[in-house]
């Protein structure tokens, strides 16, 4: 990013960009405070998208062309809109994130199980990873991110609606009582480790990458964004493979995510931050953008024509393929629970109460009364005026 | 600096008078006392000699009230009111509202029975490990400052070796026992060179808070044993050696001497302990995040989450809950207060 940024500054000689580097954990727990303290930063590189909205300001009045951004971005700035807006521009994608599986291929072939096939479902998958592992002795056979996220993409394969018909969050309904029954199951029989989902408190993040990179974990279930790390970390040391994500009696649905570069309402400078928007929203810097970080592109344009990924291996290029395809295979109840603005509030119930059974705090039914209530409790504090 | 007083001077006590510095020999000194001298004095002259202390008390205040007294009055404004804002003049007043959510509660020796559980799953947690890190603490700190009090060998070593922990951060601290804890750990490779089984010791409950009790007294060990150590070598050796001259045992010797004369230590180090148990967030939250479940979240802990790490913050109700831990301190140190003016009178 930085040397697009200087790129930039040559271009426009009167502007100066400083680019602060934080913490993953700073975006979503510092930068909301700051944000509401009136602050922050110029424009901000974040996740959390309908948890900052608010803050965001609307680029139309300050952009030469912002039919560009409709045409580029058009689904995605749906997430970064406050409920009732339609209309605003306040950033655009740098990265679509897709979750799902990377598959230790080694292991694999060191235990002389076959790997599942594309349509395999999550059953099959487990029974797989179970045998490798207890043939290689890996202590992980699946690793799921501790992350509501994550859990969704199976909740949903399992038909999962998380909605009811007026659209308002119903999340414990027959499809999600699947995905947790599985996900406790797993805990109990050694599918799954304590270690991740049972070892932390409350809506803590505990992902499985350093594991995946020791070649401890069989499957494990994370998404696009680690490819590039993968990539460079673990080298030859084995082969992985991304694989889609398995099926379950309702879809094989990952669930969509990303990162936006968004302005903020409080910045005194909206002129220079629509240029600077409008640099790295441009197509060849994007395309050069996504393809050197090995990312997803968010910019339909350059989905459509594709990308090369020159820097990746071949087994990264292989992965970026899988997670490319898997966008077609989304399901309508992942985009929509990802563009819903109090999706963390939903998460962060699951996390918590499901990790809480697992530990054997209480029990599945405990914890599904529990996430009602938290969801009802939290979009109450959440909306009050 | 001498003050003088027109005011009363025959309350001026003649010691303060000679006291009182004119600057030595050092002429800067000199100098600061003589520009400060008139306007020292003429305030005196205005607002009497009584109440001359509160000037030099001020300053303190100013920043005490600034820091503390300030910050308390906001957390309460903001234990009062809802909803996600952060500026409390933007926030809607919800009266009691988050106290009585927080204390809502089909029987209070139940957490699973309340509707805010982690709250008092935290409150639970925090009684726990308080009352076994405080008896621990005490009991191990007292009894290595009894040992090194000891004409040993290597004193002045193992002296430095039970107080270099101390000057770890509590993070550092966390991380190293993280590692020697976790599946890979050193003491899994003991235990498994041994002959025995791996142990998940951080993802057990009852494994998890025996290490966070026992990080926690390895870790801070050394200070009270320091102030053990101070008190033991102030009591004076001729009521040993009286004690030795009558030939009576050594445990009553411990008993009906040393503990009794130890007792003012024993009060401070029970009383800094308690308020640190209490207080304790740093190093579980890095060792085991308040984990397995949460069975090791201490209520400070639940308190930084719901109030900045939940991403769905809740500075009222966080606000409410630090407000009641604020008031549960307060009681345990007028307690220890009340407590060590009576065994001292």
């Amino acid at each position: 990013m930085s040397d697009l940024l200087r790129r930039f500054e040559e271009q426009n000689k009167g502007i100066k960009v400083v680019l602060d580097q934080v913490p993953f954990k700073a975006i979503n727990e510092n930068l909301p405070v700051q944000l509401a303290a009136g602050q922050g930063p110029d424009l901000a590189r974040v996740a959390d998208l309908g948890g900052v909205a608010r803050y965001m300001l609307d680029l139309r009045p300050h952009l030469k062309d912002a039919a560009y951004f409709e045409t580029n971005f058009g689904p995605f700035l749906e997430w970064m809109r406050v409920p009732g807006d339609t209309s605003s521009i306040p950033g655009f994608m740098t990265q679509l994130t897709l979750t799902g599986p990377f598959v230790n291929k080694t292991l694999f072939e060191q235990a002389n199980v076959p790997m599942p096939g594309p349509k395999a479902t999550w059953e099959e998958w487990a029974k797989a990873a179970k045998d490798v592992a207890a043939k290689v002795q890996a202590p992980f056979p699946i690793a799921i991110d501790r992350s509501g996220h994550r859990f969704f993409s199976l909740a949903i394969t399992q038909g999962a609606k998380v909605f009811n018909d007026k659209g308002e969050p119903a999340v414990v309904d027959e499809g999600f009582k699947k995905g947790a029954q599985l996900v406790f199951d797993w805990h109990k029989n050694g599918v799954m480790s304590k270690e991740l989902w049972g070892s932390v408190a409350g809506t803590a993040y505990r992902g499985a990458n350093d594991e995946f990179k020791n070649a401890q974990v069989v499957m494990y279930e994370s998404g696009s964004w680690q490819i590039g790390q993968f990539d460079k970390t673990i080298g030859d040391a084995f082969d992985w493979v991304a694989v889609p994500t398995p099926c379950g009696p309702a879809n094989c649905s990952g669930m969509p995510g990303g990162a936006a570069l968004v302005a903020i309402k409080t910045t005194q400078h909206p002129q220079e931050v629509a240029r600077l928007m409008e640099f790295l929203a441009s197509e060849p810097i994007a395309a050069e953008f996504y393809e050197r970080s090995l990312f997803v592109p968010g910019h339909l344009g350059i989905a459509k024509k594709g990308l090369e990924y020159k820097s990746a291996t071949p087994q990264g290029k292989a992965a970026l393929k899988v997670f490319n395809e898997g966008v077609s295979q989304l399901s309508p109840v992942a985009t929509k629970l990802q563009g819903y603005v109090h999706n963390r509030v939903i998460f962060n119930a699951v996390i918590s109460r499901l990790g809480q059974a697992i530990a054997g705090e209480s029990t599945l039914d405990e914890a599904y009364q529990r996430i009602e209530s938290d969801v009802q409790q939290q979009i109450a504090e959440r909306t009050r005026k | 600096m001498t003050l003088t007083s027109k005011t009363s001077p025959a309350t001026s006590p003649a010691p303060a008078a000679s006291l009182a510095p004119s600057g030595g020999t050092n002429p800067v000194l000199k100098l600061v006392t003589r520009v400060l001298d008139w306007p020292m004095a003429g305030l005196q002259r205005l607002i009497g000699e009584r109440r001359m202390p509160y000037v030099f008390l001020l300053p303190n205040l100013v920043f005490f009230g600034l820091f503390v007294f300030v910050p308390i009055a906001i957390n309460f404004v903001y234990s009062v009111t809802g909803g996600p804002a952060l500026f409390p003049s933007e926030r809607p007043y919800v009266g009691a509202g988050q106290y009585s959510y927080l204390f809502d509660c089909g029987s209070y020796v139940d957490p699973n029975t309340c509707r805010e559980d982690h709250f008092w799953r935290g409150v639970y947690n925090t009684l726990f490990f308080s009352f076994f890190q405080v008896v621990a603490m005490v009991g191990l700190s007292l009894l290595t400052a009894v040992v090194l009090n000891m004409k040993i060998r290597g004193r002045g070593f193992f002296r430095a070796v039970y107080f270099f922990p101390v000057l770890l951060s509590p993070v550092v601290v966390a991380l190293i026992w993280k590692w020697i804890l976790q599946r890979d750990g050193l003491l899994n490779a003991a235990i498994m060179g041994l002959g025995g089984d791996r142990t998940l010791f951080l993802a057990e409950p009852g494994w998890a808070m025996f290490w966070v009790i026992f990080v926690s007294v390895w870790a801070h060990m050394g200070f009270y044993t320091l102030i053990l150590l101070a008190g033991l070598q102030a009591i004076p050796t001729d009521i040993y050696e009286a004690a030795e001259m009558d030939a009576t045992p050594r445990w009553r010797v411990f008993w009906r001497l040393t503990l009794p004369l130890l007792w003012p230590n024993l009060i401070v180090v029970i009383v800094l302990s308690l308020i640190r148990a209490v207080q304790t967030f740093d190093e579980v939250f890095v060792l085991t995040g308040g984990g397995p479940g949460t069975s090791t979240l201490m209520v400070v802990q639940y308190i930084y989450e719901t109030a900045f790490s939940n991403q769905v913050q809740n500075f009222g109700l966080a606000a409410a809950a630090s407000v009641v831990l604020g008031i549960v301190l307060f009681a345990l140190t007028l307690a220890q207060l009340a407590f060590t003016q009576r065994k001292s009178s």
